[in-house]
């Protein structure tokens, strides 16, 4: 069994390694946003209104549209009305830009918002004809496990890959063309745009940044961790803390599994815990572990539960998780002072 | 087997010094190398400083006390016992099976205890809420219920209840129990790399809290398979001829099945499925010293702690201050080892 899973772990590593190799060489694009209309600039928030149980092709809401998803072009004839999202974030994204009456499936880890439509449809082994059966205009994915888009489109259902985010850019890019896929175009704006101003302010409150204060992020009990080159790295940079887990990741793949004694070594000023939700981790189960009472941020309680749901996607609740650590960096200086 | 006995059966006790120094040095260095430089001679102090009456200046800090004392000794104890319970148990099942591919895992120990774990870990409830941590106990559970599950299925085959129908029933049964932790896997896949990460094994996590868990276990457990190890190289002659000699194989055989799978048990419940060690250590053994069961259960116990505590220093310090799993580790290091020493043997296994 064992002689089994090892090969098949070493390549689960090496294709993660290849794809994020292959992400920051730039050999898949950006998600950009190209319109074949002019009239998608006076699409206006009126069309929320609209019922969305037949599609309804009013003139000015700017299809057919085509993004340039990372999947490559995705031409949407009309106002999409059956749409079903095989990705937690996407369905996230699609109710804060005001599509969610447009989405008729989700899968089974969407859990928010509440009033998504959960199905038993799975994010991890996405099937063809599962998907298929919901009749869907347009289909959200976040993972191609193989031939799911491909098998899609070759029954003619547009298909939008928006894979993990590799940045904040990234995440704004894909909320941006999720808007422009849906009719939604002006709201998907309204929304990057306030997420990035309650990021900035809560940023902002912060007395100027220090690096020598340091934050330990943790993903499972078993301290795989991230790393600044990843997702998480790159929405907290502005707070100006230096990340331990920097060090442990040369080649810059973003997610190395840390050592217990170097964690403590580290003392890191911060502790943030995305393991709340999935392994109970919690402020009491980490003062518990053997040697870890010894660290300040244990002593101070400078440990922060984070929502791992928010933290492991890259909707617009990432607002709420910087918001989150800014409070405890605020407490953390009240400790020091 | 070994017809002519070029090594002897009997137990020089230079093998046991030597594999002991081996096993005591494998100790030190574990305990003195570690992502963390710590300085040799203040490890030494503070572990002279345990002793009673004893007050050394260590120079570690507190922090440096708790990385020594919480995580790197235990953490090195547990390899230990890890070690030589997994490599105990593979010569046993090797005896009794009379087949040299057989490890700790073969009647469905491994896939039981994964199993287990992916119910625990997909299915649990939050370790703080309860008094004990599940997942080591599902495991745990998992592993002995794969064996007497094969026990059962292979007694109940009436043609004859022989070593290969019980190899066939553990072979049956760990299908079974891997294609139902596969599909528990996949349909749970927000826990999949969890389960990964505990299938590969790890020695990370332990405290002092795991390595008295597992303790009683395999002393009890290796002390039974120590005493009992003649009657493995009686084994070895075949089931009819042994039952001329006057045992009993079917019982005996029972009897070192349930030991080594209970310390196999306990030991996996905490650590994960860590390979190749039952295999390797007991074969290397006999290359290098005698194939007689007299000399290969001792000296596996010592080498087989010793050799997980290195995997364990190259899982702790190759990709410092990263990990690897320490299955991978027994594997990438452990089979070219093995092949050097299969290489350069007289060939002492028939």
């Amino acid at each position: 069994m064992i002689r089994k899973l090892i090969p098949l772990a070493v390549a689960l590593a090496l294709a993660g390694a290849a794809c994020s190799s292959e992400d920051s060489e730039g050999s898949s694009p950006p998600p950009t946003l190209t319109t074949t209309s002019a009239a998608q600039a006076t699409t206006t928030v009126a069309m929320e209104t609209t019922t969305s149980t037949t599609t309804t092709l009013a003139p000015d809401d700017g299809f057919p549209v085509t993004i340039v998803a990372p999947n490559g072009p995705v031409t949407i004839a009309a106002r999409p009305a059956r749409i079903v999202s095989i990705s937690p974030t996407s369905t996230e994204v699609l109710f804060a830009v005001g599509a969610g009456e447009q989405v008729v499936a989700v899968d089974s880890m969407s859990n928010f918002p509440v009033n998504a439509p959960v199905t038993d449809l799975s994010a991890f082994t996405p099937s063809v004809e599962a998907i298929a059966s919901y009749d869907p205009d347009l289909v959200f994915l976040s993972f191609d496990p193989g031939d799911i888009v491909a098998g899609l489109e070759a029954i003619g259902i547009p298909v939008v890959l928006h894979p993990t985010a590799l940045s904040v850019d990234d995440a704004y890019a894909q909320w941006e063309q999720v808007g422009a896929a849906t009719g939604h175009i002006s709201e998907a704006t309204a929304v990057v745009v306030d997420t990035a101003t309650d990021m900035e302010s809560a940023f902002d409150s912060l007395p100027e940044a220090d690096a020598a204060v340091t934050y330990y992020y943790e993903l499972d009990p078993t301290f795989y961790s991230v790393t600044s080159a990843s997702f998480i790295g790159g929405l907290l940079a502005p707070s100006g803390m230096t990340n331990i887990a920097d060090p442990a990741d040369a080649d810059g793949f973003g997610y190395p599994q840390l050592n217990a004694e170097y964690i403590i070594d580290s003392n890191p000023t911060l502790i943030l815990l995305a393991d709340t939700k999935c392994c109970g981790a919690s402020v009491g189960t980490v003062a518990e572990r053997p040697g870890w009472a010894s660290m300040t941020a244990v002593e101070n309680g400078s440990v922060v539960e984070l929502d791992d749901d928010i933290a492991s996607r890259w909707g617009p609740r990432i607002a709420d998780l910087v918001e989150d650590v800014v409070v405890a960096m605020h407490e953390l200086a009240l400790v020091d002072a | 087997m070994n017809a002519g006995r070029p090594s002897g059966t009997r137990l020089h006790w230079w093998w046991v010094v030597g594999a002991a120094l081996v096993l005591f040095s494998a100790v030190i260095v574990g305990v003195m190398v570690g992502p963390i430089a710590l300085a040799p001679l203040d490890i030494v102090a503070s572990l002279f400083n345990r002793l009673p009456l004893v007050d050394l200046e260590s120079g570690l800090g507190e922090r440096n006390e708790a990385i020594l004392w919480e995580i790197r000794m235990p953490r090195v104890m547990l390899a230990v016992l890890v070690g030589s319970m997994l490599s105990a148990a593979g010569a046993s099942y090797q005896g009794v099976f009379r087949n040299p591919l057989a490890d700790p895992y073969l009647l469905g120990a491994g896939a039981g205890a994964g199993l287990g774990a992916t119910i625990a870990i997909a299915y649990g409830p939050a370790a703080s809420g309860w008094i004990v941590d599940p997942l080591p106990l599902a495991a745990f559970i998992g592993a002995i219920g794969g064996v007497a599950l094969a026990y059962i299925l292979g007694y109940s085959v009436r043609s004859g209840r022989t070593a290969v129908t019980l190899i066939l029933a553990g072979v049956a049964v760990a299908a079974f129990l891997t294609a139902f932790q596969t599909f528990l896997q996949q349909r749970e896949s927000d826990t999949l790399r969890e389960v990964y990460g505990w299938i590969l094994g790890s020695l990370s996590t332990a405290g002092w809290g795991e390595v008295s868990l597992v303790a009683p276990y395999v002393v009890v457990c290796l002390a039974v398979v120590l005493v009992g190890r003649r009657l493995l190289d009686v084994l070895a002659v075949g089931d009819t001829e042994a039952g001329t000699l006057g045992i009993r194989p079917g019982r005996v055989r029972l009897v070192f099945v349930i030991f080594a799978t209970l310390g196999t048990a306990a030991v996996v419940s905490v650590s994960g499925l860590i390979g190749f060690v039952g295999i390797i250590v007991p074969h290397t053994v006999r290359l290098l010293t005698s194939a007689s069961y007299r000399v290969v259960v001792p000296i596996s116990i010592l080498l087989g702690g010793a050799f997980l505590v290195l995997a364990d220093i190259i899982a702790r310090v190759a990709v410092t201050p990263a990990e690897i799993p320490i299955g991978v580790v027994t594997a990438i290091i452990g089979a070219p080892f093995f092949a050097v020493v299969l290489r350069t043997s007289k060939g002492v296994v028939s």
